[in-house]
């Protein structure tokens, strides 16, 4: 049963892959991507990591994800220049590609791996929480990295605001604070004159 | 007493510092007054320190250790006996009636206050170098009497010929000081000390004196003579003893006041100093004191005979000077150091007199030179005439003045000595009392009788002979004008006299000096050398001296110089023409000082030139400057454009060779795990 | 029965295309940058199924770091994205010659 939910959820996240990366329209890349995320949560399932894979679905596909199509859909993106030379690099990249997985194959399944031979853990008792023992380490073991990481997306989302804040030169809008400062020898000056004679 | 040793060289060094640091703060007066001062208290504390040391005390002590090395250490201190007593006090007396002369002759400079500093740092520099009690302050004291020296030829810097001469004299010196050097490094190297007495004692043990060095394969040497032969280069350079005498005639581009000083009464005379304070060394090679004979011989002559053809009041002086340093060395050469000495000490005198005289000269000449534009002056300057005319028979060797004792004790302990040279030192000796008279004559007549040659025609030679004339210095619109020369003034002629004193008067102590076993302990001749031992045995007194003179050769030689100079110069001055032209040969040769500068300029000169362009254009620009420095930034630049080609500024291309990077290091860490080596 | 095997080839091979995709869309920056969370995911299904496999939860809080610091660095990619549009109006990356020496 397992077997059969891994690969039916596996062919579907490559699959999904395969489409981010060649679809013409970057929308339906991003719907793709939300696809393989959903579908890489039912993997983490399997492998019983039910806080993460929820997580997941929560963080990328609620809220990454929708900033992707957001951008996406904001941006005005002329496809045809972008699209030109698509398929130019594929013999490069795809050899790299494979050369890549060949070799992590090799890793896996080398001569000198043992990676086969780990068995399966059983399965954990039945009142066993996931969230309950990640939460225990990470509060504990893991303190100072857990605040670091909150300090990251802080700076992260001030850096986003403050690079995409810009002010609009044709809005109109107080300052009260030149408004206080204003005095009143800002506003008026007194002009002595020289008297003119009246000429002829 | 210390203290008053100390009081010695110090006070001059105080006056230079005042002088040279505060000269415009003091002034011209204050910077003269000062140092005469510090010099008169010098001159003081000399002479009751050779009273002190005549009443037989004398005193070897170190006043600061100045630093340790290993089992070596280096003291400042004093060696007090007759030897240095005397030369301080012929020194500091010397230095003060050139002080008191400067004033009058240097009136006129800008430069006034840096000269008296820099004659009192001369003073103390000597000083130094003479009271010494061990090599390494005398080594100190013989550099920075070169480098004043250097400072004095080169006083008038803007001119172009005097930075050349300070230059020649400086580089001249350096080849003599190397060899000094090496002598003395030798010394250090076998015996461990550099106290004078510690080296004298240590060359008193047989082993050491026959003790051989291999300096090229299979030589073989004598340690003492190679030691010996060392320091005389040292010597040879600070004398000026051929072949390092070039630069001394060329140094008269200083100021006269220094020639005098300096060129001719104490500087050069340290070369003569150092051997005398170095015979216990000196008297264990036979092979050096023939070096030394040799060497002072050829000097002594062929010095001589460029006198005769020189027209430069000064250089016909300083030629005169280098002779009579051959004089000096070929005494030491043989064994007779007391003779050395006394003549040194009478040298002085007239020598100071001569160039002083020489100055007074060319102050009233208005900075005129050249002796074929001058005669006739005697009626113009009575005193300067007077005691020029001392200076002269003094330099000739006549009787009685002190010139003819010290020159007739030498040519006397030559005729006697045994040294292989000898022979040929003798015969140089006399030759030279005859050439030496001659020029010495030649200048008076040429310099003070006959013709009046100035005013009318003062410019017609200056094509020829315009080296030593300068607009600029003095060379003022007065010359050429039919001006009267005058008289100099108080402070010129007062040193003239009184240096003229000891000039006629100093012969006369040869009897204590050279005979009476004066310096004692501080001068060792071997017993192999009882030259002036035997001649001490038979002195018959000085006026005994003066009447055996009478039927010498070097008396009669001296006449006859004197009466060809006055044949030649006086009496039939268109014979020395004559004879100019019918030796013109010779005369070119003279006149180009055997080819000595032509040589050194060409080759040594040239050469170390070229060796240095040939460092320069390989060393420094092809192998440095091209491979290294430039190389190095041109393979950087070669490497640079290399890897430029992969920074496109594509961000896609970074991303390509991360991921290139990426499997590189992947294949080679699977290849690590799988085959380990 | 399921192995790590399974799991890791799974992230290879997600990996793998991730970086044709580097390849493929080197001129637009938004699948560049998708192709990155891609290749995150991959790495991130590697940590747990090794942590699944050996037993170590270690490996569930790496993926929960590696999510914070994504997230935060899609963010970012974003905002320089949209900024970069504003003056660029194009995301072309070979319009982003900026650095060529």
């Amino acid at each position: 049963m397992e077997v059969f939910i891994f690969y039916f959820f596996a062919t579907i996240l490559v699959v999904a892959a395969v489409c981010v990366v060649t679809m013409r329209n970057p929308v339906h890349s991003a719907l793709f991507l939300v696809l393989a995320f959903f579908t890489a949560s039912g993997i983490w399932m399997l492998l019983r990591a039910e806080f993460l894979a929820i997580a997941l679905v929560l963080v990328y596909v609620g809220a990454v994800m929708v900033l992707f199509l957001f951008v996406v859909m904001m941006l005005d993106i002329n496809l045809d220049r972008v699209r030109e030379g698509f398929w130019t690099y594929l013999p490069l990249g795809a050899t790299i590609g494979i050369l890549i997985a060949v070799e992590m194959a090799l890793a896996i399944a080398g001569p000198r791996s043992h990676i086969g031979s780990i068995p399966a853990p059983a399965d954990p008792a039945a009142n066993y929480s996931n969230t309950h023992e990640l939460g225990l380490v990470l509060y504990t073991d893991y303190l100072y990295p857990f605040e670091l990481a909150a300090v990251v997306l802080l700076v992260a989302m001030i850096a986003a605001i403050a690079l995409t804040l810009r002010k609009r030169k044709d809005t109109k809008y107080q300052k009260p604070s030149d408004q206080v400062k204003a005095s009143s020898t800002d506003r008026v000056r007194l002009v002595s004159m020289p008297v003119e004679k009246k000429e002829g | 007493m210390k203290t008053l040793y100390l009081l010695v060289p110090l006070a001059p060094l105080a006056g230079a510092l005042i002088a040279g640091f505060f000269g415009r703060m003091v002034g011209r007066a204050g910077a003269h007054w000062i140092t005469i001062l510090s010099v008169a208290i010098s001159f003081c504390g000399s002479v009751a320190v050779l009273l002190d040391v005549m009443h037989g005390n004398s005193f070897n002590g170190d006043a600061y250790t100045w630093l340790t090395s290993g089992s070596a250490s280096f003291h400042v201190g004093f060696l007090i006996d007759r030897l240095s007593a005397m030369m301080m006090v012929v020194v500091t007396f010397v230095s003060l009636m050139v002080h008191i002369y400067t004033i009058g002759y240097m009136a006129e400079d800008p430069g006034y206050q840096r000269f008296f500093s820099y004659i009192s740092l001369f003073t103390f520099s000597m000083l130094m170098l003479v009271m010494s009690n061990n090599f390494l302050q005398l080594f100190f004291g013989w550099e920075a009497v070169g480098l004043v020296s250097y400072l004095l030829i080169g006083f008038w810097y803007t001119r172009p010929t005097a930075i050349f001469a300070n230059m020649k004299a400086f580089l001249v010196n350096r080849v003599g000081d190397f060899g000094f050097l090496l002598g003395i490094a030798l010394i250090l190297a076998h015996t461990g000390t550099l106290q004078y007495d510690g080296v004298f004692k240590a060359f008193e043990s047989p082993e050491l004196v026959a003790r051989t060095i291999e300096i090229l394969p299979g030589s073989g040497w004598l340690l003492i003579s190679v030691i010996c032969i060392c320091l005389f280069i040292g010597a040879m350079g600070k004398s000026a003893q051929f072949p390092l005498h070039v630069w001394l005639p060329d140094s008269m581009e200083g100021p006269t006041p220094i020639s005098a000083l300096i060129h001719a009464a104490t500087m050069v005379t340290a070369g003569i100093f150092m051997v005398s304070r170095m015979s216990p060394l000196f008297e264990l090679s036979q092979t050096a004191l023939s070096v030394i004979l040799v060497i002072g011989a050829i000097t002594a002559f062929f010095m001589a005979l460029i006198a005769v053809v020189q027209y430069d009041i000064k250089r016909v002086v300083a030629y005169s000077t280098l002779s009579q340093l051959g004089y000096m060395t070929m005494a030491l050469g043989a064994s007779a150091y007391s003779a050395a000495m006394f003549h040194l000490m009478t040298h002085a005198f007239f020598k100071a007199v001569l160039f002083l005289g020489a100055g007074s000269v060319i102050i009233a000449m208005h900075h005129e030179q050249d002796m074929r534009k001058m005669g006739g002056l005697r009626k113009y300057l009575p005193v300067t005439y007077g005691v020029v005319l001392i200076g002269a028979w003094a330099n000739a060797g006549l009787p009685p003045f002190a010139g003819f004792f010290s020159k007739d004790t030498i040519i006397e302990a030559l005729h006697a000595s045994a040294t292989p040279g000898a022979g040929i030192a003798y015969l140089a000796a006399l030759f030279g009392v005859f050439i030496g008279a001659l020029y010495s004559f030649r200048l008076v007549f040429y310099a003070f009788h006959g013709k009046e040659r100035f005013g009318h025609d003062a410019h017609s030679h200056d094509d020829g002979h315009g080296e030593t004339t300068y607009a600029g210095h003095g060379h003022d619109a007065h010359e050429g004008q039919g001006h009267a020369p005058h008289e100099s003034p108080l402070v010129v002629t007062v040193p003239l006299v009184m240096l003229a004193i000891p000039s006629v008067g100093a012969g006369w102590l040869i009897g204590s000096i050279v005979y009476g076993d004066f310096f004692g302990t501080a001068v060792v001749v071997s017993e192999t050398h009882p030259w002036i031992e035997e001649m001490g045995r038979e002195f018959p007194g000085v006026w005994g001296m003066m009447l055996h003179a009478l039927g010498s050769l070097p008396f009669w030689f001296a006449i006859a110089g004197v009466t060809t100079a006055w044949y030649a110069y006086l009496y039939r001055p268109e014979f020395s023409g004559r004879m100019r032209e019918r030796l013109s040969g010779l005369v070119s040769v003279l006149e180009n000082k055997y080819g000595f500068d032509d040589f050194n300029q060409r080759f040594l000169a040239g050469g170390a030139l070229r060796i240095g362009g040939l460092f320069s254009s390989v060393g420094d620009r092809i192998l440095i400057d091209g491979l290294m420095v430039n190389g190095t930034a041109r393979l950087v630049g070669w490497f640079s454009g290399l890897v430029r080609g992969f920074q496109s500024g594509y961000v896609y291309h970074y991303a390509f060779s991360m991921i290139i990077g990426v499997f590189v290091i992947l294949s080679w860490w699977l290849y690590r795990i799988n085959y380990p080596s | 029965m399921l192995s790590l095997s399974h799991f890791l080839v799974l992230g290879a091979i997600l990996f793998s295309i991730s970086v044709v995709g580097i390849f493929l869309n080197r001129k637009n920056v938004i699948i560049l940058l998708m192709a990155i969370e891609l290749m995150l995911l991959a790495v991130n299904i590697n940590f747990i199924a090794f942590s699944y496999y050996l037993n170590d939860i270690a490996g569930q809080v790496f993926v929960f770091f590696i999510l914070t610091v994504a997230a935060a660095e899609s963010a970012i990619g974003l905002a320089i994205l949209v900024v970069l549009f504003r003056s660029l109006s194009s995301i072309n990356v070979e319009d982003m010659d900026g650095l060529k020496g």
